[in-house]
């Protein structure tokens, strides 16, 4: 069971990785989206920071649902609605005991949430390449930090589909997408204090 | 718009865009095109003043622009898009069918919207005629 502290812990991690690569997502957006991602990230993430005590205190999914909330309300991209639809969704889907399986199955339905609420699917370049793999390994019980980055590495021969990248339609190809990047950010984080508490 | 006429007699236009400027800009537009007999609100930037969107300021941009024959938000790019999206799913039930995102050019697609609006057009109406400007 993750306690209060492993609550905080996680909270914590996520958003220090959001925060410390806010620049580097930041860059990586200037070359194919709006260039504002590792900014929104961030904006995001403070405001998730600044509650995490009140945030640490919930159980997972009322702690995800207010998560999401906050992610919605104070990102101001594209990816506040989707990291947003992400997190309500495992809100719904987890329990508060979560196991390695309630992962796996919790992430493939968010995955639906995402794809319906970004009208996009795998194979886009998107966040959505980087998820699914993430899902496939929890399923299979391979490493879901090394599929993360194998999985966003993935993306930068890829052409854009969808979002402002797909305006620069072949120029897009050769970058790795911001919201790859950001989600397999993400994904170490939660892995590697999950590692830590367990 | 008359003393007797309801403020809710005619569809409402919510624009969206990633720029403050461009979306009181295309109100500005409106207003002086169409003239008050459409409920209109707009807004633009994220939740720090900067470029992008901001569904807060999107459910409030919805509320003053409520009417019930429905509301049509015309939005900029994608991110304009998906959060109004999420802004019309937190809407409460009773309202959020009545609110449609209208996949038209911001600019004529709110002109367009809220003169067909200001003849008392349905809200499907309303949507389709804005869509119209859009290349199939």
């Amino acid at each position: 069971m993750i306690d209060y502290k492993g609550r905080r812990a996680l909270i914590e991690a996520m958003a220090g990785a959001m925060i410390a690569h806010a620049d580097e997502l930041t860059a990586l957006d200037q070359a194919i989206g709006d260039g504002d991602h590792g900014l929104n990230m961030k904006r995001g993430f403070e405001a998730v920071l600044a509650d995490v005590d009140g945030l640490a205190a919930k159980p997972i999914p009322d702690a995800l649902k207010a998560i999401g909330t906050t992610l919605v309300m104070k990102v101001g991209g594209a990816s506040g609605p989707l990291y947003g639809t992400l997190a309500l969704a495992l809100a719904k889907e987890l329990p508060a005991d979560p196991s390695r399986a309630d992962l796996a199955r919790a992430l493939k339905a968010a995955i639906e949430a995402v794809k319906a609420r970004g009208k996009s699917e795998i194979g886009q370049k998107t966040m959505l390449d980087v998820l699914a793999p993430v899902a496939a390994a929890l399923e299979s019980g391979a490493d879901p930090v090394a599929a993360a980055e194998a999985a966003a590495e993935a993306t930068v021969p890829m052409k854009a589909i969808r979002g402002r990248a797909s305006f620069l339609g072949d120029r897009s190809i050769g970058h790795m997408d911001p919201g790859a990047r950001s989600s397999a950010l993400l994904v170490a984080a939660i892995a590697e204090k999950l590692d830590e508490i367990a | 718009m008359s003393a007797s006429a309801s403020p809710s007699a005619n569809v409402g236009i919510v624009i969206v865009s990633h720029s403050p400027d461009v979306a009181r800009g295309t109100a500005e537009m409106v207003r002086q095109m169409v003239g008050d007999e459409v409920p209109l609100a707009f807004c633009g930037g994220n939740p720090d003043g900067g470029l992008g969107t901001s569904v807060e300021a999107i459910l409030g941009a919805i509320d003053r622009a409520w009417s019930e024959k429905g509301v049509a938000i015309l939005v900029d790019l994608g991110g304009a898009e998906t959060n109004s999206e999420m802004a019309i799913e937190m809407q409460p039930e009773e309202r959020a069918g009545r609110i449609v995102v209208c996949n038209a050019p911001i600019v004529e697609g709110a002109v367009i919207a809220a003169t067909e609006a200001s003849g008392g057009a349905s809200l499907d109406i309303v949507r389709r005629t804005a869509e119209e400007l859009s290349p199939a």
